[in-house]
């Protein structure tokens, strides 16, 4: 065979290469490469972390409460009204929240939406003597019923909530708990297997089809109640893939047009291959949670001089720029952010910070993850860490472990590892409760709460109830407010890192604007030829 | 002949038995919880327990290990925790994907391998020699991952020639083998796949041919004035046990599927599935493909030994 031929052959071999790709996303197909190992579940509020509620919950489904994903402002998102039109606390009782709810949204299986629909997702959820019980679901949705009591129909298109304490906050939880269709469910009889088949909410996009742990393809939903938002799109399509390098070859070799999360070294490659990578900072946070209970991290000074041992514009070259320092519990877009007292880099404050705390070298064991959701780059970020702060007088140990253990130790609270001075499990700080609240409220002590090293102190305690009792928005904010500044004079966390929540996508796809969440819209999104 | 299959296939119940209870051990020895992929980061203490009580996972560990064990023994593998999926589907869908891969890593690995090997043993110390047991270090020595990356770099993101990562443009269920938009999808995880097992296979061979031929019978065929090539296939045909003990390995090893090789190429065979469950816990889907797993290994080597006897008798009699 001559060169001439050769040269054929491989042109002719790219050439129907290029082709099978190309089909694979004409027509508007929006194909987006996840960084979940799997795909995540559809019967409801979905695993996966957010990222499942990003791609599958809030596109098959919609909750009463959703959030402004518009990513207009310089403010982080907010609540909208979802599946209620609106709520307010009962004038009569503090403790009993009325929701309106949306009329005239159909399923997708099209009956009607009604209040009797919500009464049955909240036995989905969270009655155990409920035929449509569902344990998994009860897992995944547990943890936004912290004060729920109850629910009950006033009539077709109202219902009340009850709470075990007066809760302000009660919305936001609202937000998280995805309703799915009742008529559905009883027509494949309460299967939970089958229904994941063949799965019906009120959602933006209807799902059509999948292959188990590999692909899943939903399309517009031509009748969503919310004219504004039936997606822009032909097909929607979620690949699940885990491995960083992976999701990068399949963007640049055409086989998705979008990809969550690149590697950080990988973004210069990206955009010379015309990629648009788009960063905006979101409400998530990459900081270590303290022992109140036990060893150095009880002295507020070793709080404070971990604080300032640390030189974070470091960490962000680390990562090629693809951070926020991060000096408080939240971003400075958030609306309670306040003034708080920021600890810049200062290795000298902390070294005699930590000689008047009488402990240097001051040894402590950081128990740390080796990859995860929301942990961005855990191990080299941890070194930088641990050499930063041994350069100021701490004795870092880190224990490595892989992401599923590290999370058995933060649910098993600092009683379970007395020995760990600090986790890092970065957190969602999308509603106040889980930026603020839970890191610091006695009532949120694990392994009740996600207060892992038992901070309390009376003060926020008092605060904290004000928040929950504040049903004026704007008197509630001013405690938020002081209770983030607060959370800052104790030093109640080592502040690292805010994720800028990268993706990259094909110059193909546009539209698409970034808000300041975990979630994000993808209806306005259109895939040109 | 009809005893021996009969005695070996009887072997394999024990080891099956003792390699369902050194999983299901082994898995609750690592630190972690089964029940993660239901459960959210923060989930309470009294969460854990309803959840824990709904799967089953509440009763003491030897008797979550009989009732599964009870379980199996009627075919019945369980239902996955993250999926919801029966396992047993999970678990043949998976290996069906691995096997795909398999049909053809295993003829290009055991041919090349051999080949190379055979080449190189029969002429121990001259150039050919070299440069085989070069290429052979080179491809044991390669990690398959990175070596599944540079390929993925080259071929599907500088080139765009073939396609970088999944199983077809439409994924597993409609995927056909002789159709060349699907089958596309197959070159860059065979190749990555057979290097390890060329490179293993060349060593082996060239390692069995080079000593039969310092054995005295071939001094003995050559004095009776056989061919070369004559000598050679007698060579061969001794040597050939010995490989094909390696080439059962790596049968195995193949169908087994690379957590490593599947993981880069997102493929859903069953070394991803299995990677899968263990970051997840997935307590019966591990269980369910490490018994499987380690009964198509036991399979093999029982293949394995047969045609071994077949080829050479002297292993019957002993």
């Amino acid at each position: 065979m001559t060169y001439r031929v050769w040269g054929r052959a491989a042109l002719a071999f790219g050439a129907a290469a290029m082709l099978g790709t190309a089909s694979a996303t004409a027509g508007g197909t929006l194909v987006i490469g996840m960084t979940a190992g799997d795909l995540p579940v559809t019967t409801g509020n979905p695993d996966q972390g957010f990222e499942g509620y990003r791609f599958v919950g809030y596109n098959l489904y919609d909750s009463l409460v959703l959030w402004d994903l518009s990513g207009a402002g310089d403010k982080a998102a907010e609540i909208r009204p979802g599946l209620a039109t609106g709520w307010q606390i009962d004038e009569a009782d503090n403790k009993r929240w009325i929701f309106t709810l949306r009329q005239g949204v159909k399923w997708h299986d099209g009956c009607p939406f009604t209040a009797d629909d919500v009464i049955w997702n909240f036995g989905y959820t969270s009655d155990e003597k409920a035929p449509q019980f569902n344990p998994a679901q009860f897992g995944q949705a547990r943890a936004y019923f912290g004060t729920y009591a109850g629910v009950e129909k006033i009539d077709d298109y109202r219902v009340a909530f009850t709470t075990k304490v007066p809760d302000a906050l009660f919305p936001y939880m609202m937000s998280y708990v995805l309703m799915v269709s009742p008529c559905r469910a009883k027509e494949v009889k309460y299967d939970w297997t089958a229904y994941a088949a063949k799965p019906s909410g009120t959602g933006p996009y209807k799902f059509d089809k999948a292959v188990a742990h590999q692909r899943m393809e939903f399309v517009p939903n031509a009748d969503y109640w919310d004219k504004a938002r039936v997606p822009q799109h032909d097909r929607l399509v979620l690949v699940p893939m885990p491995e960083a390098s992976t999701r990068t070859a399949a963007l640049l070799s055409g086989l998705v047009n979008w990809i969550e999360a690149p590697s950080p070294d990988a973004i210069e490659r990206l955009k010379s291959s015309g990629m648009k990578v788009v960063t905006r900072v979101y409400p998530h946070n990459w900081s270590y949670q303290l022992n109140f209970v036990k060893g150095p991290f009880t002295d507020k000074r070793v709080r404070q001089a971990a604080n300032y041992a640390l030189n974070r514009e470091d960490i962000k070259d680390l990562l090629n720029g693809l951070m926020l320092e991060e000096y408080a519990t939240v971003p400075p877009s958030t609306a309670y952010y306040g003034k708080p007292l920021l600890y810049k880099y200062d290795p000298d404050k902390a070294r005699s910070l930590l000689k008047e705390a009488g402990c240097l070298p001051c040894k402590v064991t950081f128990a740390i993850s080796t990859s995860g959701s929301g942990q961005m780059q855990p191990l080299p970020m941890n070194e930088l860490v641990k050499s930063q702060m041994d350069a100021a007088g701490f004795e870092v140990k880190l224990d490595a472990m892989d992401w599923n253990a590290l999370l058995q130790v933060g649910r098993g609270g600092v009683d379970a590892s007395p020995d760990i001075h600090a986790i890092n499990i970065s957190r969602a700080s999308q509603d106040p409760f889980n930026a603020l609240i839970r890191h610091v409220w006695t009532g949120a002590w694990a392994p009740k709460g996600a207060n892992w090293g038992h901070h309390g102190n009376p003060a926020m305690d008092k605060l904290i109830d004000g928040i929950l009792g504040e049903f004026d928005s704007a008197k509630r904010l001013a405690l938020l407010t002081r209770l983030h500044e607060m959370m800052n004079e104790e030093a109640a966390l080592i502040f690292v890192a805010h994720d800028l929540n990268p993706r990259a996508m094909s110059p193909k796809v546009q539209g698409f604007v970034q808000a300041q969440s975990w979630f994000q819209d993808l209806t306005p999104v259109k895939v040109v030829p | 002949m009809g005893g021996y299959i009969l005695r070996r296939m009887l072997y394999a119940i024990p080891i099956a038995f003792g390699v369902s209870v050194v999983c299901f051990s082994l898995v609750y020895l690592a630190p972690g919880d089964p029940l993660q992929t239901v459960l959210p980061p923060d989930a309470t203490a009294e969460t854990i327990e309803i959840v824990k009580r709904a799967y089953g996972f509440d009763k003491p560990l030897p008797v979550q290990f009989l009732i599964w064990l009870g379980r199996v023994l009627t075919g019945d593998f369980g239902m996955s925790i993250a999926t919801k999926r029966p396992v047993f589907l999970e678990v043949t869908g998976a290996l069906a994907n691995t096997g795909t891969l398999a049909l053809f890593a295993v003829p290009i690995a055991f041919s090349i391998g051999y080949a190379m090997g055979a080449l190189a043993g029969s002429f121990p110390g001259r150039w050919i020699d070299r440069v085989v047991t070069g290429t052979a270090v080179f491809g044991v020595s390669l990690p398959n991952y990175w070596l599944g990356i540079v390929l993925v770099i080259v071929f599907a993101v500088e080139w765009m020639v073939l396609p970088a990562t999944g199983m077809g443009p439409s994924g597993s269920d409609e995927f056909r083998i002789l159709r060349w938009s699907d089958a596309k999808f197959l070159v860059l995880p065979v190749v990555t796949l057979s290097m390890i097992p060329i490179g293993i296979l060349s060593r082996t061979t060239r390692a069995a041919v080079a000593e039969v031929r310092n054995q005295d019978f071939v001094q003995t065929l050559r004095a009776k004035g056989l061919s070369e090539w004559a000598v050679t296939r007698h060579v061969l045909k001794n040597s050939l046990p010995q490989v094909m003990a390696v080439m059962g390995l790596q049968f195995g090893y193949l169908l087994g599927g690379s957590i490593l090789v599947e993981t880069v190429f997102t493929w859903p065979g069953s070394g991803f599935l299995l990677s899968k469950a263990i970051i997840n816990r997935d307590v019966p889907v591990l269980q369910g493909t490490i018994l499987t797993l380690s009964m198509v290994f036991v399979a093999t080597n029982l293949i394995v030994d047969l045609l071994q006897s077949l080829v050479d008798p002297r292993i019957r009699r002993g």
